[in-house]
């Protein structure tokens, strides 16, 4: 039986995260990872570092992102220096388009009660009219009638994140284990132990950062996790000389010059296939936002799953059963992962999550229906 | 360095591969006829501007980029040569003007 600080289960993005949180703070860990058959969101995510769409009517959730766009200058930074690998993060702002004057007026109140959320924390957007953004972003199609900005907004080659919070991960110490599915798991106060494949492995604490299979994992450890599949698709086109100014909601170019297309949500299991009329929709509102889009080439395409809860909002628990066994579950890998390696690994470093975590227990849906 | 086999029949046709007029077996893909040309790349890649040439040959490493009969940044060796098709280098990413598009007024 092989002895760690903590297990983390999941090497995607989340769980590897918060495993180099854990590694380096000094705490001897182990990442427990499925493998390249595991439904991957993070090499499927469009790599956007995106606040002023998240949290409206859930100021926690708001604060959260936020807070994740605040750490990430600084984990970007880090990262680059220990594993070598430059992220590409850029963040000077964002715009999410509005096509029709319908969604700039539902956009407008949206933006309204994200401000009003905040409260004294501050929430600073502007709503811009077609004329300024046509001077910002040439090319814009006439069905655009504006964009919200937000300055929190950002983007990321979301590849280069994955490879550099693993080396990173591994140079702070941290034992990665892959190919390991867990096949047994006993749970007891400060003392867990699993079979993962040939090997038994022990902690006093441990992570459940699985994505979807955090579903069936959580009530082995007093959790609850009830995540469900949410498929996106992605189009993605020739590298073109054009440099695109600042990433939109849907629309971002990275730097070496690939356009990506998003989005998408579909309802449709654990299947990742792709159906050619969600990619012509997405095709459809790019080339009505930017009809010269129409005369590239798409070159790649894929669909991933989303890891998404009930209501939308990232679940955050610790167990009350079996202290020392906590639960991370979201669909924002990239965006959250300044605040899993900078703010909520320190908090399991020191063994509870914080009160202001609160908000995002599991216990949010104990309540039950009204008749 | 690469010929056609001594034993092909096959009929053939004159494509122009960067200048040069070159004989391919009709059902020969773009980038047959590049290798036929004997160049030692057919474009440069957009990020380290260095020379690529065709290499898989089934659609998948995008090596074969090149500008097709004006229109830039085509596969070579997904698309089956012409009579008279026109195949140039392919310098960096494709270039695109934003602002050359017509823009009507808003709604």
């Amino acid at each position: 039986m092989r002895r760690f600080d903590a297990i983390v289960i999941g090497g995607g993005l989340v769980g590897t995260a918060i495993g180099y949180g854990l590694a380096r703070a000094g705490l001897a860990v182990a990442l427990v990872d499925e493998g390249d058959i595991a439904y991957r969101a993070s090499r499927g995510n469009f790599g956007l570092v995106w606040v002023q769409s998240k949290g409206l009517g859930a100021p926690h959730y708001q604060r959260w992102t936020r807070r994740s766009a605040q750490e990430w200058p600084a984990l970007a930074a880090e990262l680059g220096a220990s594993s070598g690998i430059a992220l590409g993060l850029e963040q000077q702002g964002g715009l999410q388009l509005c096509l029709g004057y319908d969604e700039m007026s539902r956009r407008r109140t949206m933006m309204q009660q994200m401000h009003r959320e905040a409260g004294n924390f501050g929430f600073e957007y502007r709503m811009i009219h077609r004329a300024e953004l046509a001077g910002m972003l040439p090319g814009l199609g006439p069905a655009v009638t504006g964009a919200s900005w937000t300055p929190y907004d950002g983007h990321v080659n979301s590849l280069a994140l994955f490879h550099a919070l693993h080396r990173a991960f591994a140079g702070s110490g941290g034992t990665y284990l892959p190919n390991c599915t867990i096949t047994e798991a006993h749970a007891a106060p400060g003392d867990f132990r699993i079979d993962a494949g040939p090997q038994t492995l022990a902690a006093p604490k441990i992570v459940l950062a699985a994505g979807l299979g955090n579903a069936g994992l959580a009530p082995l450890f007093g959790l609850n996790a009830p995540v469900r599949p949410q498929r996106g698709q992605i189009l993605v086109t020739e590298r073109t000389t054009y440099r695109w100014p600042v990433p939109l909601g849907s629309i971002r170019q990275t730097p070496e010059g690939t356009i990506l297309l998003g989005s998408s949500e579909e309802d449709v299991g654990f299947d990742t296939g792709q159906r050619p009329d969600i990619m012509q929709r997405i095709a459809q509102r790019a080339v009505l936002s930017f009809p010269w889009l129409a005369e590239l080439q798409i070159v790649r395409a894929w669909a991933a799953l989303r890891v998404m809860p009930p209501d939308g909002l990232p679940i955050y628990d610790e167990s009350e059963a079996y202290p020392g066994a906590f639960t991370a579950n979201c669909h924002s890998g990239v965006t959250l992962a300044g605040a899993h390696a900078n703010v909520f690994a320190p908090m399991v470093a020191a063994g509870a999550l914080d009160p202001m975590m609160a908000p995002f227990s599991a216990r949010r849906f104990d309540v039950p229906a009204a008749a | 360095m690469f010929r056609p086999r001594p034993d092909s029949s096959a009929p053939t046709i004159i494509v122009e591969v960067e200048g040069s007029n070159i004989r391919v077996p009709v059902g020969a893909s773009a980038a047959a006829a590049v290798l036929a040309a004997g160049l030692g790349s057919i474009r440069d890649t957009p990020v380290g501007q260095v020379g690529r040439a065709p290499y898989c040959m089934m659609g998948i490493c995008f090596d074969c980029l090149a500008e097709i009969d004006g229109v830039p940044n085509r596969q070579s060796c997904m698309v089956t040569a012409r009579p008279g098709m026109r195949i140039r280098r392919q310098h960096g990413a494709r270039l695109v003007d934003p602002t050359a598009s017509t823009t009507d007024d808003p709604p």
